[in-house]
């Protein structure tokens, strides 16, 4: 039944080639016509002198003091620094896990063992950190390498899957402590370390409700999609601010008298609250795009309807708005830092604090811009890996 | 593996799989099936016709409750369809459906496609459920595009696809909605011949289409819907060369 080749007598030809070379491409590309010329020195006298200040401000004039005495303030905050093993284990965890996973599905998380391989590199040689932190960070970096190349011999899929799901609470685990280990509390908790804490909750558990809310919103129970709308409406339409004084101010009022949470849980329920209602509209999104022969398929093959959510239709959806999605955490990752406003000290607090300390007076420049550098590393490493992942999800699906 | 329905008995003393009675539905103010009456024996191929807009394709698709009815009864394999969600699961799991723009799940390789239904609802071994759609997949000539995704079939190869995702539910009836109305026409061929071997093997179908060489080779029986009516019923023959009603000597003499 398959068609066959029918064969000609025309030859099958290589398209053109076109060699240019370097001076060729000069002349086509900068310098073709007098104004294009213009153009060409104008903007290159431009980026010279900006590349030139930024380049002599960065090397000559900036005084770093303020980010190699404070880092491992800025990285960490009060967090003790006896305990800071226990911060290390987990990154050290996070690397073999990258590390396994790298060699036994290649790909997109190969790129992220890379970004965290060389991120541990880097820290690993800076000039200014401790002796402690060098020799974690080799750690790491060589379970990094280990982990790759066992994981491409020997595929223990399964477990290692379990050792992503299982990540996040043995990290909350070993960071807090919770008695078993010495308890650090959370008001210990600070800088990056904090950041990611929060922004990793507030994505991780905002995820599964706003898939939720976006299929309550669509559901055909009046109550749930109601209930579902209101509550979407209602948190787009105040700013996040309000709600991280709202959750950190009323709710301890809400919750009554014995039930307890401190400053930190109290951001976190406020972020997560505030990021699933963006999070249930991206999904909504996805969701509508799903043609309506997709429903009548599964119905007709007898799905129930949970089955159908789960198999058909739900995959589709977030595939569909991985984009946006990503978008969200990026920008929830960056709105972690609003939680400066009810005193909790991350990286930009931690930042703040250390600019007024009179010691590295006229150094805000200084360590801002490091602040500056460390969110978009982390920014630029999730928007990538979105890339890659809608790259490698849509192959065979046009 | 694959059930032949083959039965000796003439169509006329089979018990009926199909039963419908005074069917009435309604889109808006818009009467779209009117008083249909009819019914299906075990193993007929029974093809409808009729002009667009005529209401066949909305029978057809009441027929595994796709579209709901207002007024009637209808029932499959002694399950009469109500409201409730388990009757209309019973019902969906013995009646294969297959669409005109084929519905594959695009996310999902050919192999899987087949496999998740009979896997989760049937809840057949993971195995088993392998063999049976690697069996189908060759049944309908495409065993070499297993683990491909739909998106990198053909028109004609993924409509087989659909067909073979349908019988892997094995189920007692099959439901053809215009399947080849949104193929090029080289390909319609290679599901036509799909169909007619499944015809063979004694399966119920109910086939909407415009393809009147394979209404008059394969079907028992033809009915015309127009203006959500059955105009005339009967044998092949009697309607393509004695047709009784002007409505239906107008339809055919414009299609043929």
């Amino acid at each position: 039944m398959n068609r066959e080749q029918v064969e000609t007598n025309l030859p099958i030809l290589p398209p053109p080639k076109e060699k240019v070379t370097f001076f060729q491409w000069l002349k086509d590309n900068l310098f073709s016509s007098w104004y294009n010329t213009l153009f060409t020195i104008a903007l290159s006298i431009l980026l010279f002198s900006i590349i030139k200040g930024t380049l002599t401000w960065i090397f000559i004039d900036a005084d770093w003091s303020i980010v190699t005495s404070n880092f491992k303030i800025l990285m960490s905050g009060q967090y003790p620094a006896v305990q800071l093993w226990r911060v290390w284990l987990c990154i050290v965890l996070l690397a073999s896990l990258l590390g396994f996973s790298s060699g036994i599905w290649n790909g997109t998380i190969t790129h992220l063992s890379i970004f965290l391989g060389s991120l541990l590199f880097i820290s690993g040689i800076l000039p200014f950190v401790s002796l402690e932190t060098r020799i974690w960070t080799f750690i790491g970096l060589a379970i990094l390498i280990v982990g790759h190349f066992i994981g491409k011999k020997i595929p223990i899929k399964k477990t290692i899957l379990i050792g992503w799901f299982l990540l996040f609470p043995i990290a909350i685990f070993f960071i807090n402590g919770f008695g078993v280990l010495p308890k650090v509390g959370t008001n210990l908790w600070g800088g990056f370390l904090l950041t990611i804490l929060l922004a990793t909750v507030a994505i991780v558990c905002s995820f599964p409700i706003g898939v939720l809310l976006a299929l309550g919103r669509r559901s055909k129970l009046p109550t749930i999609k109601y209930f579902c709308i209101f509550y979407i409406e209602f948190i787009r339409g105040i700013p996040l601010i309000t709600i991280l004084f709202v959750s950190s101010i009323m709710l301890p009022l809400f919750l009554g008298q014995g039930v307890e949470l401190n400053n930190i849980l109290r951001a976190m329920i406020g972020l997560t609250l505030f990021n699933a209602a963006y999070l249930a509209e991206n999904v909504r999104g996805g969701l509508q795009a799903i043609p309506r022969g997709q429903y009548e398929a599964s119905h007709a093959l007898g799905l129930s309807s949970p089955l159908m959510t789960c198999f058909i239709i739900l995959p589709q959806a977030l595939r569909s708005v991985i984009p946006a999605m990503v978008g969200q955490f990026i920008a929830i990752f960056k709105d972690t830092t609003l939680v400066t406003i009810i005193g909790i000290i991350d990286i930009l607090g931690m930042a703040k604090n250390v600019a007024q300390n009179p010691q590295f007076l006229g150094q805000q420049m200084e360590v801002f811009l490091f602040v500056a550098v460390v969110f978009f590393l982390f920014c630029y490493a999730l928007s990538y890996t979105s890339r890659r992942i809608e790259k490698s999800l849509g192959v065979g699906e046009r | 593996m694959l059930e032949e329905f083959n039965d000796t008995t003439p169509l006329e003393d089979r018990e009926n799989i199909i039963e419908c009675k005074d069917l009435n539905k309604w889109f808006g103010d818009l009467h779209v099936l009117k008083n249909v009456h009819l019914n299906v024996k075990k193993g007929e191929v029974l093809v409808v016709l009729g002009p667009s807009g005529s209401g066949k394709s909305t029978f057809i698709r009441t027929l595994n409750a796709l579209e709901e009815i207002q007024k009637g009864t209808i029932t499959i394999d002694g399950t009469t369809l109500t409201n409730d969600l388990s009757d209309i699961e019973t019902i969906r799991k013995e009646t294969g459906m297959v669409f005109q723009q084929f519905n594959l799940f695009p996310h999902m390789t050919i192999l899987k496609n087949i496999m998740l239904a009979p896997i989760w609802v049937r809840k057949w071994p993971k195995d088993k459920v392998e063999k049976i759609a690697l069996e189908l997949l060759d049944r309908v000539g495409i065993p070499e595009q297993a683990n491909k995704y739909p998106g990198q079939l053909s028109g004609g190869q993924q409509q087989r696809v659909a067909i073979a995702r349908a019988l892997a539910m094995q189920p007692k009836i099959m439901l053809f909605d215009e399947p080849t109305s949104a193929l090029d026409p080289e390909m319609i061929k290679e599901v036509l011949d799909v169909m007619k071997e499944l015809a063979k093997t004694g399966m119920t179908m109910v086939v909407v289409t415009h393809e009147m060489n394979f209404a008059r080779e394969v079907a028992d029986r033809i009915v015309l819907f127009d203006y959500g009516e059955i105009i005339e019923s009967g044998t092949p023959e009697e309607m393509f060369d004695n047709p009784q009603h002007e409505r239906t000597k107008l339809f055919l003499s414009q299609i043929l």
